[in-house]
This record gives structure tokens, C-alpha cells and sequence, in this order.
């Protein structure tokens, strides 16, 4: 109090005196405050108003990107469907020279090298994570987690150039002929594993597209794994289960929501990736039971051509390509986020 | 303690357990090989196209010896430099919606589920959809197009990254600044964002990781340009789509220039995911 200078000032006057003119002059000082305050206070409701509002903005124009990719594609894709109808995702001809568009060659190779993907990636992955959460010892958890992860960091053109330059020559050279004279013998799948042996094809494709979502699949599996309550298994452990018993009929059973929401996430990814497939599946509009063959698919097909596509109906008929990818990896996409919420749900009751 | 078994059925159980563990070994195995073998390809291949040369000269042109990267460096760090500077305001943003005001309400869970589908969507749509807002209305390809569609790509990455990390913050600390008369924007910003700004930052470094090597979408946005270039307005060389078009060539020297190329990209795009993730686990700990 000693430092206000009224006090120091006024030092001669009489208390009383003093005393009302202190409270005078802090009612007053009230009065400012409280005014002051409400100003504050009024600035502040408009300065949060305004951010409120800001990033509601913000948050809608995600939500407005995601309607205007499907408005914008549709109308891109308006003039193929006009021409061609419904029969443009069942007819197998695409041939620019005579402007006649038809999707089932390049669906059938996006969902054959997706489904080659899954069929190769499931098992590794399901590996790889049970090796993360039973099996690794603690100090090397992490920088094998880490390095799994870095295969879904390298970009997708690299997983392309090393496809068709390394990978696609010692494919050609040491498994194709082991697969042809195996399996390419069989009765019945014969016809899958016969043909040219180029290296580059449906299945390297496939191949390829495998390792790249492995480490997708591998770490939801590996978060999901994790959920599971210790005394779920410890219960299981102390009925005499081994450990791989423990995983198949504890660990899988609780978590197979989990896990297979994860392997759709594995799926959407694969069907909607580009510069690896359009490197090594030889970029060929045909269709063949033979998975050595080259085939094309939806992204690669894209990628190839839409640059350079002159005519309205090609560059149409690219639009409508892109809209059913889109509404396939959505579909997916979907199913997959819907399955993996359901385990968060799970995880905060327990 | 080496015990024999004897029981049949127990016998069988413990192979079946050795198998599945030995099998799991196994996965890991092919995990770890595969990325050795491509860093090791990148390596051996790339590492002799890495000259001083190629960082100080531009493309050459088809059958050329000599030239370098620098157009397509440049070209790379500009576009790559603005979607960041783009989606960087408008995913924090977002994401501070989601977590201060959405919360659970139908609005936010629908926002949420959306940029966790646009995270995983094909990338050349989005070049697509580009395209066909920008690209065929300016009549030209143009870096500010691939910009744009890059940006779209770091957008949910940011969004989700920043809405997760706020989410972490304690809500004590949140109503301990209310208390002091923090108005809310100010406690959204200065309190509850600041007190995440390592995860947030993890979440930029991936988003930057994520489009440094995106190719697909910047094919018939940006396009490419063989000569050098700082205009945004106009095709624009970049990194992805040079390596694409001189692996493919049939000339000695683009290939090992696109090797060189690949090389560069990879370990700046692992480099920055190793970084956001030492900078998350140091930050986690303290």
C-alpha cells in the first residue's frame, strides 16, 4: 500500500476525510474495471466467436474437398457413361484409335493384383505383428517396428523402378520358371501360371503391391494385438496353452474385427496405388487368364494416358475410370474405418 | 530343464506352436529383407549418379552425357514448400476444431471419418480432381496446380495428427487456464496446442514425408519442364515425375540420373520419418 502515492500524497488530511475519499475513488476505479471488463469480456466473445467460426470453416472445407472430388468427377465422367451407359464397366474393349471405351480390362487387373496383394501380405503381416507383441524381446521391439515402417515411408515410384529393374528380371529369371513347371502343371489353376515369362505382369504386380501394404496391415494388426487384455491370455497361459495357442484362439478371436478392418485398410490401399503398378504390370489392354501376362489396371491406365488423351470421350472415358476407383476404395475405405471403430469402442469400456 | 515329452496330443501341440513362432520368425525376416534389398538396390545403384554435377546442372536433354537434377530439385522444394505452407494452417485449424468445439457431435465424427478415408485415397484421383478444377479451367499445367494437389494429400494428415494430440492434453490443464479468465480461442492456441507442439510438429514432418515422394497426383498437374523454371504459373520439373520419365527412357544417362534421383528422395523421405519419430519418443518421455 506503501507505494501508491495518493497515500503518500494526502499524508496531512484527516483520517475520516481520507478515508471517504478512498472509497470514493475506488467505487469510482470499480466502476472503470467493471466497465473495462465488460469490454474485455465482450472482445473476447467476439474474438472466440470469430475463431469458432474460423475453424469450423476449416473443418467444413475438408469435408467440401471430399463432396467435390465425387461432383467433379461425375461431371468429368458424364459424357462416357452418356455414350456407353451401364455397359461401359462390363465391356472388355478399350481402344483410343477408334474411341471406343470399356472398364472391365482395367477393373478386373485392379482387383487381381489387389486380391494377389492380400493373399501374399495377410500371412506375412499377421507374422509380423505377433512377432512385435508375443514374440520380439523388448530392446529390439522398437527399431524393428521402426524399420517395418519405413517400408510404408519409401514412396511408390521407388517400389516401381526397383520393381522392373531388380526385382522383375530375378522374378523372370528364377520363380516364374519354378512356378510354371510346379503349379503351371496342375490341372485346373494350370492356366494361371503358364505363358510368357517376362518378369513384368499381373502377378509381380501383385507381388510388389504386397510388400508395400504389408506394413499397413502389420501395425493395425500390431495396435489391435495390443489391445488385448493380459489377463485374457494369462488365463490362457495358465490352463497350459502354448503361446501359438494363445494367439490362435485368444488373441485372434478377440481382436478379428480389428484384424480384418485392417486388412481392408491394406485393400484400399492397394487398389488405389499408382507408380508401382504402372512400372511393372506392362501396361497392356488385355484381358488373359494367364497372371504372367500384362494386363493394366485402373491407376496405371490413368497414369498412362491422361496426359495425353486428345479426344472428349478418352479423356470422359478416364474420368469414369476415376470415379469408379474412387467409389470402390470408398466403399472399402469404409467398411474398414466402420470395423475399427467398433474396436475403439471396445477399448475405452474396458 | 529339458524335459521329454511323451504325451501324444501335447507333442502335437508343441510342434504346431513351434511352426506358427518359426513361421512368424520368418515374416519378419521377409519384412526386414525386402527393405534391405531396396535400400541396398538404392544404394549401389544411386549412389554413383550423386555428383556435384547433378545438384548444379539441369536435365539433360534425350541422349545427352552430363546434366543433373537441378530444376527438378528446385521445382520439388517450391511445390513441396508451398502445399506445406498451404495445409499447414488449414489442418491445425480443422484439427482444433475437432477437438475443441466438435468432440463427439455428428459433425466432427463425420469429419473425422472423412479425412481418415482421404488419407488412404487413391493419390491420383485427387490429381484428378485437380485437374478438372484448376488444371482444365487455367488451360494450363502449372506448379501452382501440383502445389494444390500435394497440399490436398498433407491436408487429413495434419488434421488427424493434430486433432489425436490434442486430445492428449489433460483436461486440468485446460480448465486450470478457463480459471485464470483465458478466453477459449486463447486456450485452444496458447495452452492446449502449445502443450502438444512436438506431436503436431511429428504430424507436419509426416505430412512433408508423405507428398516429398507423391507422384501420381503432380503427373498432369505440374506436369514437367525440361528447362528451369521458378514460375509457378507454368509446367513446373519436379523430382517424382523426372525419375518416372527417365527410368522409363531408354538412355543410359537419364536412368542413372534417375537413380541418383531415387536415391535423394528416399533418404530425405525415411530421413524426415526418422526425425518425427525420435522428436515424438523424446518429447513422450520427458
Amino acid at each position: 500500500m506503501s507505494a501508491n502515492p495518493f497515500i503518500a500524497t494526502t499524508g496531512q488530511k484527516s483520517s475520516d476525510q481520507r478515508n471517504a475519499f478512498l472509497g470514493r475513488q475506488q467505487a469510482a476505479q470499480a466502476v472503470i474495471a467493471s466497465e473495462k471488463m465488460i469490454e474485455i469480456m465482450r472482445n473476447q466473445r467476439w474474438q472466440d466467436f470469430i475463431f469458432h467460426k474460423v475453424t469450423l470453416g476449416f473443418a467444413f472445407s475438408v469435408l467440401l474437398v471430399l463432396v467435390g472430388i465425387i461432383i467433379s468427377l461425375m461431371i468429368g465422367a458424364w459424357p462416357a457413361f452418356s455414350e456407353f451407359g451401364p455397359g461401359f464397366i462390363t465391356d472388355v474393349e478399350w481402344d483410343p484409335v477408334n474411341d471406343k471405351y470399356g472398364a472391365m480390362i482395367a477393373i478386373v487387373g485392379t482387383l487381381s493384383t489387389s486380391l494377389i496383394a492380400l493373399l501374399f501380405a495377410f500371412p506375412i503381416s499377421f507374422g509380423i505383428a505377433l512377432f512385435l507383441t508375443e514374440i520380439c524381446p523388448a530392446w529390439l521391439r522398437r527399431p524393428l517396428g521402426t524399420s517395418v515402417e519405413l517400408l510404408a515411408g519409401v514412396p511408390s515410384i521407388i517400389y516401381g523402378m526397383w520393381g522392373l529393374f531388380v526385382f522383375a528380371p530375378f522374378f523372370a529369371d528364377y520363380i516364374q520358371p519354378a512356378l510354371a513347371s510346379t503349379l503351371g502343371q496342375v490341372p485346373l489353376i494350370g492356366a494361371l501360371f503358364s505363358g510368357p515369362m517376362m518378369g513384368i505382369g499381373i502377378l509381380t504386380a501383385g507381388m510388389i503391391l504386397a510388400i508395400m501394404i504389408i506394413p499397413f496391415i502389420a501395425s493395425v494388426m500390431r495396435d489391435v494385438f495390443e489391445v488385448v487384455p493380459a489377463v485374457l491370455k494369462e488365463s490362457a497361459y495358465a490352463l497350459g496353452c502354448t503361446k501359438w495357442e494363445v494367439v490362435r484362439k485368444v488373441v485372434l478371436p478377440y481382436t478379428k474385427t480389428g484384424v480384418v478392418g485392417g486388412v481392408m485398410l491394406g485393400l484400399g490401399r492397394a487398389l488405389g496405388e499408382t507408380m508401382a503398378i504402372t512400372f511393372v504390370i506392362g501396361n497392356a489392354h488385355k484381358l488373359s487368364w494367364s497372371l504372367f501376362s500384362a494386363g493394366n489396371s485402373i491407376a496405371s491406365t490413368l497414369a498412362n494416358e491422361f496426359a495425353e488423351a486428345d479426344s472428349t470421350l478418352h479423356v470422359s472415358s478416364l474420368f469414369a475410370l476415376g470415379l469408379i476407383l474412387f467409389v470402390i476404395t470408398f466403399v472399402v475405405l469404409s467398411a474398414a474405418k466402420l470395423m475399427l471403430r467398433g474396436l475403439k469402442k471396445k477399448e475405452g469400456l474396458k | 530343464m529339458k524335459t521329454v515329452v511323451v504325451n501324444p496330443i501335447y507333442r502335437r501341440r508343441l510342434w504346431v506352436h513351434r511352426l506358427g513362432i518359426a513361421l512368424s520368425f520368418v515374416a519378419m525376416a521377409v519384412g526386414i529383407f525386402f527393405l534391405l534389398w531396396i535400400l541396398g538396390t538404392l544404394l549401389i545403384k544411386g549412389f554413383g549418379a550423386i555428383t556435384v554435377g547433378m545438384f548444379t546442372q539441369t536435365t539433360p536433354p534425350p541422349g545427352d552425357d552430363g546434366g543433373g537434377l537441378l530444376n527438378a530439385i528446385v521445382g520439388s522444394l517450391m511445390m513441396v514448400g508451398v502445399a506445406t505452407a498451404l495445409s499447414t494452417p488449414i489442418g491445425i485449424l480443422a484439427g482444433i476444431y475437432l477437438a475443441e468445439y466438435g468432440e463427439e457431435s455428428w459433425f466432427a465424427q463425420l469429419t473425422r471419418f472423412v479425412t481418415d478415408i482421404m488419407l488412404s485415397a487413391p493419390s491420383i484421383v485427387i490429381g484428378l480432381f485437380v485437374y478438372a478444377v484448376y488444371v482444365a479451367h487455367a488451360k494450363h499445367f502449372s506448379g501452382w496446380a501440383g502445389s494444390f494437389a500435394i497440399a490436398l494429400i498433407a491436408i487429413p494428415v495434419v488434421v488427424r495428427t493434430t486433432d489425436n494430440m490434442l486430445n492428449l492434453v489433460p483436461t486440468s490443464l485446460r480448465e486450470a487456464a478457463f480459471a485464470l479468465g483465458a478466453p477459449r480461442w486463447k486456450v485452444a492456441t496458447f495452452v492446449r496446442l502449445r502443450a502438444v507442439r512436438a506431436g503436431v510438429m511429428t504430424g507436419l514432418l509426416l505430412a512433408l514425408a508423405r507428398i516429398s515422394g507423391e507422384t501420381a497426383p503432380l503427373l498432369f498437374t505440374a506436369l514437367n519442364n525440361q528447362f528451369f523454371s521458378a514460375n509457378m504459373n507454368a509446367p513446373m520439373a519436379n523430382l517424382p515425375v523426372v525419375i518416372y520419365q527417365f527410368a522409363m527412357s531408354p538412355y543410359d544417362n537419364w536412368r542413372s540420373l534417375a537413380w541418383g534421383g531415387a536415391l535423394l528422395v528416399t533418404f530425405s523421405v525415411l530421413g524426415l520419418n526418422i526425425l518425427s519419430r525420435t522428436l515424438f519418443n523424446q518429447k513422450i518421455q520427458s
